[in-house]
């Protein structure tokens, strides 16, 4: 199948899950307080990520044919996407500054004068459409990573705590193993061993992050294997998948919503590091930083690449982190209740 | 108590034994020896240079054990854990150079870079930490939390990049990058990537301090110093402070192992030749056998810490002997 195939129906099954998630939170009375509390507290930060979904969403509807003025054969005949054609054929032929009416050191006539915000960078490329495209790169990184940690760690946190002795050894062996060795080197590791690219990072990220969660989920499935509704159940003569599954996993769950976004900002600041050591991944910000950094030092200095990749970069770690801090204190009880 | 530090001490060699299979899949099957000769070579190297590199890097015998005399004795998996548990690193891939030479080398650099680092960040998150908590939930606290945020928010790399342009391109107060090891100029040299590197670690550090404070002040003990008539100051540095030392101590010991492995980016950035440069050197040479090194001299130094934290534990605290 091709990618933009992909791409699409990876669109709508994130709309769909994300409106069945909310009607399901609307539902509960315990979800929808929770949920009320945090927009109060926190409606800017949820509206500047929002933002940058539905960026990172348009970003990802793609497909081929209709060319806009102005644009090659080659450009008709790929899959693009609603950013890729809102800026189509914003090309120049080198560095202009945000909204200039000619190229930076030579004084060229711009293709489209005052047309591009951010200005462009050193191949002509517009900095708002290369900042924009960005996004979905830095969700992707979030999303991918958390689809493969989140899953991993609550199976085996989960079973640890449930099932107990040879299982909670072995995996504890395996958690401490992990946890020694610095996130940072095992992460290089990783993408060393398995070459360059997306999803040799995002499996990276996903093996070193998940272990923080497994053992969160572990203490929290030792404590609630013991309280009187589950072993109430086990008494009634229900099964232990559906002990897991209906008892155990959705007490888990305001547990994974709080790790998950708390996680978010610490694996797209990892991927900048990777980028600068040059095994990040391709589009991302932390590439658009690494390749700016050396402009600084130019005379006169070119300084829009760097401060739009960074200021893209703070306001969605910002906002994510304002955003986890605020449903941490709404969710976990603990917190909730040092409120009070 | 004798019973407790064996016990520990075993389960800390089995980590070690671990971290070394964790490394050998990484590094020999996932990267097989071919891969990492390919890497060296380029794509389109042949098979007969490729077989020649192996066996001047000493990557040409079998990766597993099999059931020979010589089969068990000469194979890449028990050399790999005889060479690393003997300190015996070899050469690198690249340049041959002996590596455990390389690591002494670097080593005084990057404890130069990062024992003041440390012992300032933590000095410093403690006093910020103690300071946020005597005004919690004031507006000193709200803006200090959300200072932290700002700070955990913006990536080291764009951290460093806006250090070096401000303070030491555009402010000139401090050079750009560079290292000596002499009495008059290290300070110089160091002052701006260990700035950098304190206000990079300081928002986490002083958010999780803030919460074992505060959790500290809710205590009855506290309550009882305040109704004795201590004041807040001695009430902060007597009682809560030296409560919470378990926790602190705990978070603070998590960062020894970095005095050991450096920092990648500071070192990388500001020309200082330790441990960290040399990591950041092997990745961009794809040197895989400098790399495998530094990745287990950072979970060992990992490993001793937490053994010895722990035994520190139990001899504070009795409880934790009998569980």
């Amino acid at each position: 199948m091709e990618a933009h195939v992909v791409g699409n129906s990876l669109v709508a099954a994130i709309v769909a899950l994300g409106f069945f998630a909310g009607r399901a939170a609307g539902r509960h009375r315990l979800w929808r307080e929770a949920l009320a509390e945090v927009w109060r507290r926190r409606w800017l930060s949820a509206l500047v990520v929002a933002l940058y979904l539905a960026i990172a969403l348009l970003d990802s509807i793609a497909w081929i044919g209709g060319a806009a003025r102005g644009e090659d054969v080659v450009a008709q005949s790929q899959a693009r996407s609603v950013i890729d054609r809102v800026f189509a054929g914003s090309s120049e032929e080198s560095y202009s500054a945000p909204l200039a009416e000619s190229t930076f050191y030579e004084k060229h006539a711009l293709a489209d004068p005052s047309g591009h915000l951010l200005g462009t960078d050193i191949l002509g490329r517009d900095v708002l459409y290369r900042t924009l495209k960005g996004v979905r790169v830095a969700l992707l990184i979030g999303g991918f990573t958390s689809a493969i940690a989140i899953p991993l760690a609550l199976l085996l946190g989960i079973s640890a705590g449930y099932f107990g002795g040879r299982v909670d050894d072995l995996v504890f062996f395996v958690m401490s193993t992990l946890a020694s060795i610095p996130s940072l080197l095992l992460l290089i590791a990783i993408v060393m061993a398995l070459g360059r690219g997306t999803w040799q990072v995002c499996v990276a990220l996903g093996v070193t992050s998940w272990v923080g969660l497994s053992r969160v989920s572990r203490g929290e499935t030792l404590k609630l294997r013991e309280l009187d509704y589950v072993q109430a159940a086990r008494a009634l003569g229900v099964s232990e998948w559906r002990i897991l599954t209906r008892h155990i996993l959705p007490n888990l769950f305001h547990l994974v919503i709080i790790t998950f976004v708390l996680l978010f900002s610490g694996l797209v600041i990892s991927e900048t590091i990777l980028s600068y050591l040059g095994i990040g991944v391709d589009g991302s910000w932390g590439q658009m930083i690494d390749q700016a950094r050396n402009e600084l030092a130019r005379e006169p200095v070119i300084w829009w690449n760097i401060a739009a990749a960074g200021v893209a970069l703070f306001s969605l770690l910002l906002a994510v982190n304002l955003l986890g801090d605020a449903l941490r204190d709404v969710l976990d009880p603990r917190t909730a209740r040092e409120r009070e | 108590m004798l019973a407790y530090v064996t016990r520990r001490l075993a389960y800390g060699v089995a980590v070690v034994f671990g971290v070394l299979m964790v490394l050998f899949l990484l590094f020999f099957t996932i990267a097989t020896p071919d891969d990492i000769a390919r890497r060296a070579l380029g794509e389109k190297a042949r098979q007969s240079s490729i077989d020649q590199w192996k066996a001047n890097h000493g990557y040409d015998r079998p990766l597993w054990p099999s059931l020979s005399e010589r089969g068990l004795r000469d194979n890449l998996l028990v050399d790999h854990y005889q060479r690393m548990l003997t300190f015996d690193f070899g050469l690198s891939d690249v340049d041959g150079v002996p590596i455990g030479e390389r690591l002494a080398r670097g080593a005084p650099a990057s404890l130069a870079l990062m024992v003041p680092l440390f012992l300032l960040e933590t000095t410093l998150a403690i006093a910020v930490g103690l300071f946020v908590a005597v005004f919690r939930s004031t507006y000193i606290d709200r803006a200090g939390v959300f200072a932290c945020v700002l700070v955990m928010s913006l990536p080291i790399l764009l951290q460093i990049i806006g250090a070096q342009y401000l303070i030491a391109k555009l402010l000139s107060w401090f050079p750009l990058s560079g290292f000596a090891f002499e009495p008059d100029v290290i300070a110089r040299f160091l002052a701006l990537p260990v700035l950098v590197g304190v206000v990079s670690g300081i928002g986490g550090e002083v958010r999780f301090l803030r919460t074992v404070f505060v959790e500290e002040t809710s205590r009855d003990y506290v309550r009882t110093a305040r109704a004795k008539g201590a004041s807040e100051i001695r009430v902060m540095l007597r009682h809560v402070l030296r409560n919470s030392l378990i926790p602190v101590l705990t978070r603070v010991l998590l960062t020894i192992p970095f005095l050991f492995t450096g920092s990648l980016l500071l070192e990388a950035f500001f020309g200082i030749p330790g441990l960290g440069g040399i990591t950041v050197d092997a990745i961009n040479a794809n040197d895989f056998a400098t790399l495998r090194v530094m990745v287990f001299i950072g979970a060992l130094a990992f490993v001793i810490t937490q053994i010895i934290t722990d035994v520190s534990y139990a001899l504070v605290d009795p409880r934790v002997r009998l569980e």
